[in-house]
Order: structure tokens, then sequence, then C-alpha cells
């Protein structure tokens, strides 16, 4: 075969999600990568690679001794103005935890694909949440991705949004292991000039560390600075729902995007009794059971949360009161939580509560480990929440799907 | 809904870009005629283990909405062709996610075709194919098995051989036209009269229900979480006992769900006559394949053996054991029993399986028990392909 060079030109791609995702990289021309492999972030640096070596990417690229190094070395270079991009998954982010803590305090602007995959043990590859979600807390921005033309765009976007000044955070893109990062799809590609016009260099202004403008950063402080330095970092994710709103806008028009809300998927939901809520690639089942029930006169939708950092909560609350009935899907756990839910169901939940009207609601967990998310156990779904708007509310709040007994 | 599915089976680690470049033409040449396709592979598979069975489909449909429909994200529930590019696969099909053996025919519609490289004859693949109780098309391309794509391995065209081939028998995936001009962006045209010749010859023959192997193929339940012991716990198999239950020798227990069915590509066969006893073979087994007999002698059991040919590396005896292809086997019957049975029997059968064996001795460097250095030339002049106009 002759090994063909990847023109990232052709406005057609068969690609997959991590492909679409080093592509981005390309386009966006960034300046330092560095990885480490574990399945099945290794997609993205095996195509980053090939970018290299056929000469349509130029950057530092670096293979790390951990992740943790990994993700020290683009915190640093962000820290000197590079545009940044890495990743992992699973286990292996869980390693970088130190670095991807430390990130957000130090307002770097990174950005990081993660592949998601299950926590060993035991030692799995199939997809689950929880390795992204485990950063929810700190100040990371988390996106999560449905197609691989949807992960292209939500890389451009991420740079966008973690460069903007007013931001300076780091942002993940979560694809789900498999069916994003190993499955290719048709993929249309925007232009290098409507790229170029979206996505404006990285300009750190004066917090950048060269020896022209002598700063210090990482100081070590206690109780008598660090709550407002947390209130800062807060202050900047609460800012980054209207950087979103306007990045999406420019977005839609540059690229000729069909209008979307930046936060939140709705499909089929404007005259639905009730619908089921999840995030990333379980849309594709859960949008063919949406058409299957409706044939039979079932009026059902489905709403696909896209950001979880910043959390829809405005959205969600809009969207989700004039309903009958919710079920919430989580490809989590949070063991232990309130109800036993996992993490969607539990943020939804709290999101909800000042709702009036608020709707009843049930939580599902469902396609751990990359389990096939089925239509049938779709439909289950849709009909225990059916269950719950008759009754107006759930006998048991939670439930695993799909699990042999 | 016009839907078409196509799975590509094929051993890792060497084989998945040969696999990858099928699927993902198949979805580039269906773009030429206005269709929407998508190509990924099975991902509980580790492709990258060398031998290990995986597959590769690409999914095709008029439009995205129907593309959709087929949930193409898992294993779809059923192909219309099911392409083989290891015809020691037909044997059916083991996932490093461990469900059993699946029949290479399992997922082939009814009326579909599962297409074999192959230098066998379509009856001797029958009999390693098991019997599907609706009817299907057999179609060969003549060729051994391939590394095509792998960028040290000669390219020998066979990916798009099956392109053209797959033209022919599923005509309603994509045409050839499409295929062809698909073929010479990718590639050549050099490449592109190949596909067109597999599009002239390839020859199918209808399988009627019944027709094939009898076996009931490998399957065992899985426990539920109430079940399954918890904290992880894999619990030994116990050590084992007499030879066959019996007295004397040994036979080790060996776990009830996990067998090598299709994983191996080759078996050891042995000389019972000529073996010293010495204990290298059970001793180096990495898979305690062997049995101890009363006599003292080892007998290979076929549900524990991978063909990973250490015991013919270790064994000090001159052809006392030779590992020899799978197709030569259409069961996994005790050697021992059958040498016990007919001793001259056996070494008639040992001398005729010596006789296919293709294999070199260990040090001409084989690798792994897979593949060994000049069994790719070897084949393919059998083939007459490579002297073909």
């Amino acid at each position: 075969m002759t090994i063909s060079t990847t023109d990232i030109r052709e406005k057609e791609q068969l690609i997959s999600g991590s492909e679409a995702i080093a592509i981005a990289c390309a386009m966006a021309d960034v300046d330092v990568i560095t990885a480490y492999p574990i399945r099945p972030y290794d997609t993205v640096m095996q195509f980053v690679s090939k970018l290299i070596a056929d000469g349509t990417l130029s950057c530092e690229y670096i293979i790390a001794e951990s992740e943790h190094s990994q993700f020290e070395i683009v915190k640093h270079a962000s820290a000197v103005g590079a545009r940044v991009f890495t990743g992992s998954s699973g286990v292996g982010w869980f390693y970088a935890f130190e670095a991807l803590a430390v990130t957000c305090g130090l307002r770097l602007p990174m950005v990081a694909m993660v592949g998601n995959r299950a926590l060993d043990d035991p030692g799995a590859f199939g997809t689950e949440h929880n390795d992204a979600l485990a950063v929810r807390d700190l100040g990371w921005m988390l996106r999560w991705v449905d197609t691989a033309e949807e992960a292209m765009d939500a890389a451009f976007m991420a740079w966008r949004v973690a460069e903007d000044p007013r931001i300076y955070l780091p942002c993940a893109i979560s694809t789900d292991g498999a069916f994003l990062t190993h499955s290719q799809q048709i993929v249309q590609m925007p232009s290098q000039a409507q790229v170029d016009e979206f996505l404006p260099p990285y300009d750190r202004g004066d917090f950048v560390l060269h020896p022209d403008n002598p700063i210090t950063i990482a100081p070590q402080v206690n109780e008598d600075w660090l709550i407002e330095i947390r209130r800062q970092t807060d202050a900047a994710m609460r800012r980054a729902r209207d950087v979103i709103i306007e990045a999406q806008d420019d977005m839609n028009r540059i690229f000729n995007r069909e209008e979307e809300d930046p936060f939140i998927e709705e499909y089929m939901t404007e005259d639905a009794d009730v619908v089921l809520v999840g995030m990333g690639t379980l849309s594709l089942p859960l949008k063919v059971t949406v058409r299957r029930l409706r044939e039979q006169g079932k009026k059902v939708g489905f709403v696909r949360v896209k950001w979880f950092r910043p959390f829809p909560a405005p959205e969600l609350q809009v969207a989700l009161s004039k309903f009958k009935a919710i079920g919430i899907i989580d490809r989590d756990y949070s063991l232990g939580a309130p109800q036993n839910g996992g993490v969607l169901y539990t943020e939804i939940r709290s999101a909800l509560y000042d709702v009036t009207p608020r709707p009843p609601m049930i939580g599902f967990i469902c396609g751990l480990g990359g389990r096939e998310v089925t239509v049938d156990s779709s439909t289950e779904m849709f009909d225990k929440t059916f269950e719950v708007a008759e009754t107006g509310h759930a006998e048991e709040p939670l439930l695993w799907i799909g699990v042999r007994s | 809904m016009a839907v078409t599915a196509v799975e590509v089976v094929y051993r890792g680690i060497f084989q998945r870009l040969l696999s990858r470049a099928i699927c993902r033409t198949i979805v580039l040449a269906a773009r030429k005629e206005g269709k929407i396709g998508t190509a990924f592979g099975r991902y509980s598979d580790s492709p990258e283990r060398n031998g290990i069975p995986a597959k590769y489909f690409a999914v095709v449909a008029d439009d995205p909405l129907e593309l959709q429909e087929t949930l193409a994200q898992y294993e779809p529930k059923a192909v219309d062709v099911s392409i083989v590019v290891d015809d020691s696969l037909c044997k059916g099909v083991e996932s490093w996610a461990w469900y059993g053996l699946q029949p290479i025919n399992e997922l082939t519609k009814e009326g579909g075709t599962v297409l074999v490289t192959s230098i066998q004859e379509s009856a001797d693949l029958l009999e390693d194919m098991h019997v599907k109780d609706t009817p299907y098309n057999l179609a060969i391309v003549k060729g051994p098995k391939s590394f095509s794509g792998l960028w040290v391995y000669k390219d020998d065209h066979t990916d798009v051989r099956i392109l053209g081939a797959l033209a022919k028998v599923c005509p309603q995936l994509v045409g050839i036209d499409a295929y062809k001009e698909t073929i010479r962006e990718q590639w050549d045209e050099l490449k592109e009269t190949s596909a067109n010749r597999a599009y002239d010859r390839v020859q199918s023959t209808p399988v009627e229900p019944g027709q094939g192997n009898p076996e009931e193929p490998f399957s065992f339940d899985m426990p539920g979480w109430e079940t399954m012991e918890e904290a992880l716990v894999v619990r030994p198999v116990s050590v084992g006992g007499g030879f066959r239950g019996g007295e004397g020798g040994f036979q080790p227990e060996r776990n009830e769900v996990f067998k090598k069915w299709s994983t191996r590509t080759m078996r050891p066969v042995i000389n019972f006559e000529t073996c010293t006893k010495c204990t290298l073979c059970w001793l180096q087994c990495p898979d305690t394949c062997f049995d101890v007999t009363p006599e003292g002698l080892y007998d290979s059991d076929m549900e524990s053996c991978c063909g990973c040919g250490v015991c013919e590396d270790v064994c000090p005896v001159p052809e006392c054991i030779t590992m020899v292809h799978e197709s030569n086997f259409n069961d996994n019957s005790s050697q021992h029993d059958h040498w016990k049975r007919d001793r001259d029997g056996y070494m008639a059968w040992l001398e005729e399986m010596r006789a296919a064996s293709t294999t070199e001795k260990a040090d001409v460097g084989r690798t792994h028990g897979f593949y060994e250095v000049g069994q790719y030339e070897k084949e393919f002049e059998q083939t007459g392909v490579a002297g073909d106009d």
C-alpha cells in the first residue's frame, strides 16, 4: 500500500473522533503536544505522529515517561504562552491527577482529550465517564461530544474558550472510548481560513512566563491567601458560560454549522411527555428509540448534555421543567451518593431543586465498561420513566439497566 | 431501508491494516454513489495481539438517518457479507472479550455471502464452517492469507481483490465502478486492474442449510452480579488427577470457559514412537496443554493449545513434534487415543500431516507459531496467481 500523506484540506474526511481532534491540532497550529500511551486515548497520539511525519503538523511533540510528566510539560508550556494539547484515558488520567489539579489554580489554558475508559481494576477499556468526571470540582471545563465532527468543533471551541483572557482555565473534551476514538465517520471539514477567523492566537499578555517579563508563578500560600484565589477561579468558571455562548455563535456563523444550543441538544422534546437525559454517544440508541416509540404514539424525547462544566443548570431548568417525568442516564457511578445515583443524576437533581413545577425524576446507570446501550434497554428506561410520570414519584429512584442478575 | 453491512474477520496484529483498508475503501466508495457509511473495529477484540481473531466492520446506508437506525457502534447483529482474510478462522471466531466460539457465518444473513481468501476448495472450508439453518453463499478469492497493507510486506493486492469480488457478490453495497474510482485515487491503476480481475473471476457456491460442520459451537453462561464471587477473586482450577480420570499419568484440570479453539493457526502433531519422555514440552508449554499418559508420553489437549510452537522448539528429538497448519484438522480429538487405537493408521496419518506441513523447522525463524519465513512465497506460488497475466 502506498503510504499516503494526510491531506487535511479535503472538504470531507472519513476519520475517527480522535483523528478529528488530531487534525484540529494541526489546523489550530498547536505549539506543544505531549503524549503517553493508554487505550483508547492513544488513537489521537498515533494520528498526531502521522500528521507530524507527513509534514502537516509542526509542533514540539514530546512522549513523556508518564502521564504526570505529560500534563506537567504542557502546563509549563502553556505558562510560556504556547498553545497546548494533550490527553489520556482512565487510570492514566488519574496518574496525572496532581498536575490536573494545579493547572486550574495557575489559570493555565490546557486542552486535553479524555478517551473515556473504565477505571481499572478490573482491567477494562470500555467507556465509562468516571475518569473525566473526577476533575469536575477543580476548575476544569468539561465537554462531552457525540460525533467525530462534534469532536473537531469542540476542540476549536476548547482552545478559544480556555485561552480567553476572561477564563484561562483548562478544558477536557470527553470522547467515548471505541464509539468515537475507534469509529471512522464522515466529517465535513472547516477551511483553514474559517478556523483562523474563529480561533485567535493564544495571547497570555503579561501573565506570560518569559525572561523579558520577570514574574513568579505557583507560590506557596496558606489560609492567608488561598480562599481568595479559589474565589477567583470560581469567578472565571462562572464567566465561562458567556464566553461559550459567544464562541458558539461565532462558530455557527463562521463554520456554517447548524444553529445549535451551546450547552444542550434537545431531540424531539417539543411535545414530549417524558424525556431521558444523557451524555456522549449513547444518544445514538436513544435517538433511534425515540423515533421508534413515537411511531407507536408515545411522546418521548431525549436531551443530551454537552457541557458538564460549566454545568448548564439554567438551560436544563428551562428545558426539563415542562415534562411529566424525566429519567437521567449515567454512564458513570457515584457510589454512596444520594439515592445511590450517578453523577449526572445528582447534578440535575440539584439543578432542579428550585424549579416549579419540579418534574419527578428517576436515575439509571447503564452502559458501564462499554456495555451496549440497546434499543431494548432504552425502551425499558422510557417505560420506567412513564411509570414515574403516572405515579408522580419513583418507587425506586435509581435503577441499574442491562446488568445480569 | 437500503442498509448494507460487511464484516472483515482477521487475525491481529498483522492483518489489521488490511482489514481497515478494506472497510475504509468500502465507505469511501459508497460516498461516490451518494451513500453514507462508517467503518469501525470490534473494540472488545485485542487486535494488537499476535494471531488473535478480530473484526472490522463497514456499514453503509442511503442517508444519515438510516445509518443511525443500524446502531453502527457495536458488532452488527447481521451482515450481508462476512469477509474472512485468514481461512483458518472458518473454524470460528473467539473474541478476546470472552464469549465462547462464534461460528464464522453466524452473522451472515440469509442469502448473504462468506467471502474467504484461501488456497483451499469450498468443500474443505465447509468442513470447518458450522452448519447454519439458512442458505448462504461461499465465495473464494484465491490466495494465501495476506499481510497486505503492512509496510514491511509486499503489496499482493489482496485488499483490492477482495473489494472487486465484493462488488460481484454484493452489488447492492457498492458497484465495481465506484470501487475502481476509489482504488485509483487511493492507490493506482494497477490495483484497479486487480480489483477488476477479481470481479470477473470470483466464483460463488451456494451453501444449503445443514451443510457444514455439525459440531455445536462452544458456549457458556456468564454469571450475574448476584451469583458472581466478589472482590475480583478468580479461583484456581484444581490440580487435576490421573490421565482421563484413571490410574497413572496426569491430566491437569483446565479452566471451564477459557478455551483455545480458533486462537491457534497451527497445532503440534506428535510422534509417540520416537518420544523419549524428556518432559520438555510438558514443562515449557505456556498453556499447560500436555496431558501425561500412563506410559509417560505427552498428549496435547486441543482445548488449551494456542499453537505457539514452543513444544516443537524445545523438543530435542528431530521431527517428534511437528507444527501443522489447522486447515489439516477437522476436529480436536486426542492424538494419543488415535495412536493407542490404531498404531499403523496413526503413523500413516502422521506422515501425511508432516507432508502437509509447510512448516520450516523453528531455527528458520517462524514467528510465534503463526507464520514462518518462506511460507508466504511458497503458498503464493501454489495459488497460480503469481504467474497470471
